[in-house]
């Protein structure tokens, strides 16, 4: 009889060096568990892995396309990022990039020749407020009656993609787009710029601007030290006097109205027009990077771009025949990964011999 | 068009395109009682769709798909269990990473199996006298045998719950945990049993699509059926027999989009579409504003159980 027992002890802080070896590892037990996955569904994980590798992050064209796909995660990411500090799960990312891009499509189709210091302000203006806007229709219900916000945010992704659905193939179709469903291309006042003559769009830049804001004003101000008090505990938010709806309305807004920006930027900084899938589920990969970057601005950043490669190398590895699905599997299991790695974080892991004598020291 | 030729046909649909979002309902509601949430309802049903649907197909026997579907769901569901009960880790967003993972992992699977008609679907089996039965007849004895199994598994659930032993135990397990332990009963133990039972039961939801609903697999198939389960849940205030009015309710909704241009609306199918998610809102703030926010929801759901802590 060896009986081994373990207990877990809470440690008083998480330890920051499991904060930072977990995703790590994390992230390569996803990698063995899709393999052996892959071994078993009659593929070679090894030459697989090296593809969605080479196709990503190994070209000047792979990482060109990784950083395109990154734009919107780390926007995405750093939106629900916000709503999640303070525990307001909002699952609504995708919806409010759909409407934050259908909004800044509204402008160059209806003044198509607007000049560009009207243009690109007043796009960016529509997809955040429209973002922001669909948050808010569930943040409201949320602030009053504390109707969860996880079902109602993700309701309304359905909508929305329908409701973009229902303008390309409708209203907003092209005339000229032989029956596609796009609108027409915006005007050239309505492209974000690339840099220099790639496919990377400015929209980069708002992404680093705000992680920076974010990371500011979570550290250094008092509106984002309250964010955290509300967020670690409601109750002694309201002893101290912060005012919980009003901060569950503005976060949310706010963190829509950022989803909604990851949208206009696609539009005008990819597309040059809207149409129906604009996301391959940008919103829901923005949840995963959340939580692996531990909602810190910069590792949201970095987590992107690792993520956007998964992303690439997944339609990479499509052409060999191999489903995209395989991509976002990795995503899920990374995830688990994460979770279950936390408890290394949280508690201390103490062993026990049979007679009860501890083993671990 | 008599009243009576729309709806019944109506109502007959509305109960057909509800069973599937029943059983995920009812898992989900078996899993809150004892106390985790389990947002990963919609990965569950499609591991559950295409695991049903791909064995149905090897097979040529449709049960056997059933089967499959349940241990593919349960499976699943255990990695939730193992996370949240064992592991103490985050029961939301666990259950997120288990709807992104089944997503893919479906998807992943399933990718051979797309255009493949089954064989052998589930078709629809009037029950005897029942079924001549006038007005009710049609509208719930004329469907399939996976139809008839939820009337009966509604009425297990309710009869377990409220009236046997350990369904009080399982209500109290979502309430008071610790007092359960007290009493000298395995929470852990109990827990994993319920979120797996519960997974199995999402997992025939999806089974239910593939192998009768729309006898087929497509990617992603279920469309939000897994998180109007989730949203059902809390419009039924954790009761079977709400869960199964609830479930008709929004399957008619479905049913109701094909049906208004017989009627001679004419609306955009898009907007036919949204009808289901946005009735799901609406009514989950009709629902919990009525209850001004007190909803009789398990008082320790969502919160990791620590014998420490206690």
């Amino acid at each position: 009889m060896n009986r081994l027992t373990f207990k877990l002890e809470k440690r008083l802080a998480p330890s920051p060096v499991m904060v930072f070896i977990i995703p790590l590892i994390s992230v390569l037990l996803a990698l063995l568990l899709g393999g052996i996955f892959l071994v078993l569904t009659g593929e070679e994980p090894l030459t697989i892995y090296l593809l969605m590798f080479e196709d990503s992050l190994g070209s000047k064209y792979g990482l060109t396309e990784t950083m395109v796909k990154a734009i919107p995660l780390m926007l995405t990411s750093l939106g629900v990022s916000l709503a999640f500090k303070m525990k307001l799960w909002n699952i609504g990312a995708e919806g409010q990039f759909y409407m934050g891009a259908m909004a800044a499509t509204w402008l160059p189709l209806t003044y198509p020749s607007l000049p560009v210091y009207f243009m690109l302000p007043g796009m960016i203006m529509l997809g955040m407020i429209a973002g922001g806007l669909w948050a808010l229709l569930t943040a409201i219900p949320r602030a009053i009656w504390k109707v969860n916000e996880i079902i109602t945010t993700l309701m309304l992704n359905y909508v929305a993609i329908l409701w973009v659905d229902f303008l390309v193939y409708g209203p907003w179709r092209d005339p000229d787009g032989s029956n596609f469903p796009i609108t027409a291309s915006f005007s050239e006042a309505a492209r974000l710029p690339g840099l220099g003559d790639s496919r990377i769009h400015t929209g980069l830049f708002f992404a680093l601007a705000l992680a920076v804001i974010l990371a500011v004003v979570f550290k250094y101000s008092r509106w984002g030290y309250s964010i955290n008090v509300i967020g670690s505990s409601e109750r002694a938010a309201r002893y101290a006097g912060m005012s919980i709806k009003r901060n569950i309305l503005l976060v949310m807004f706010l963190s829509g109205a950022i989803s909604g920006l990851a949208g206009m930027a696609e539009v005008s900084g990819i597309i040059g027009k809207l149409q129906h899938g604009i996301s391959p589920g940008y919103g829901y990969t923005a949840i995963i990077i959340a939580w692996l970057s531990k909602l810190n601005p910069v590792a949201i950043l970095i987590v992107s771009v690792l993520f956007g490669a998964l992303q690439v190398g997944g339609y990479a590895v499509q052409v060999e025949g191999v489903p995209a699905a395989v991509a976002t599997m990795l995503q899920g299991s990374i995830l688990f990964f994460v979770l279950g790695g936390e408890i290394l974080t949280n508690y201390r892991v103490k062993l026990f011999g049979q007679k009860g004598e501890e083993l671990s020291k | 068009m008599s009243i009576q030729e729309f709806l019944i046909p109506l109502l007959a649909a509305a109960v057909i395109a509800g069973t599937p979002i029943l059983y995920a309902a009812l898992g989900e509601l078996i899993t809150e009682r004892a106390g985790i949430i389990n947002l990963g309802v919609e990965g569950i049903m499609l591991v559950g769709a295409v695991a049903g649907f791909m064995v149905a197909v090897t097979t040529g026997n449709p049960w056997f798909g059933v089967l499959a579907s349940m241990l593919a769901g349960g499976a699943v569901a255990l990695i939730h269990a193992f996370l949240t009960i064992t592991l103490r880790a985050n029961q939301v967003v666990s259950g997120l990473a288990l709807t992104i993972f089944g997503t893919g992992f479906s998807g992943y699977l399933g990718k051979a199996y797309i255009g493949i008609p089954v064989e052998k679907p589930f078709t629809a089996m009037p029950l005897g006298p029942l079924a001549d039965i006038p007005f009710i007849g049609p509208i719930f004895f004329q469907h399939d045998a996976l139809v008839y199994i939820s009337y009966l598994l509604v009425l297990l659930i309710w009869y377990y719950m409220y009236h046997t032993r350990p369904g009080l135990n399982l209500r109290a397990l979502g309430e008071n945990p610790a007092a359960m332990d007290a009493l000298g009963l395995n929470v852990f133990y109990l827990r994993y049993i319920y979120v797996v039972a519960g997974g199995a039961l999402g997992g025939i939801g999806g089974a239910y699509l593939s192998l009768a609903y729309a006898p087929s697999w497509l990617e992603n198939m279920t469309a939000g059926r897994g998180w109007i389960a989730v949203a059902l849940v809390i419009f039924a205030l954790w009761n079977p027999w709400r869960a199964l009015m609830g479930a008709y309710l929004f399957g008619g909704i479905d049913a109701l989009g094909f049906r208004l241009q017989v009627l001679g609306i004419q609306m955009s199918p898009f907007f036919l579409k949204m009808l289901p998610y946005l009735f799901t809102v609406l009514i989950l703030v009709f629902v919990v504003a009525r209850q001004k926010g007190r909803l009789s929801e398990p008082g320790a759901l969502g919160l990791p159980y620590d014998r420490e802590e206690r």
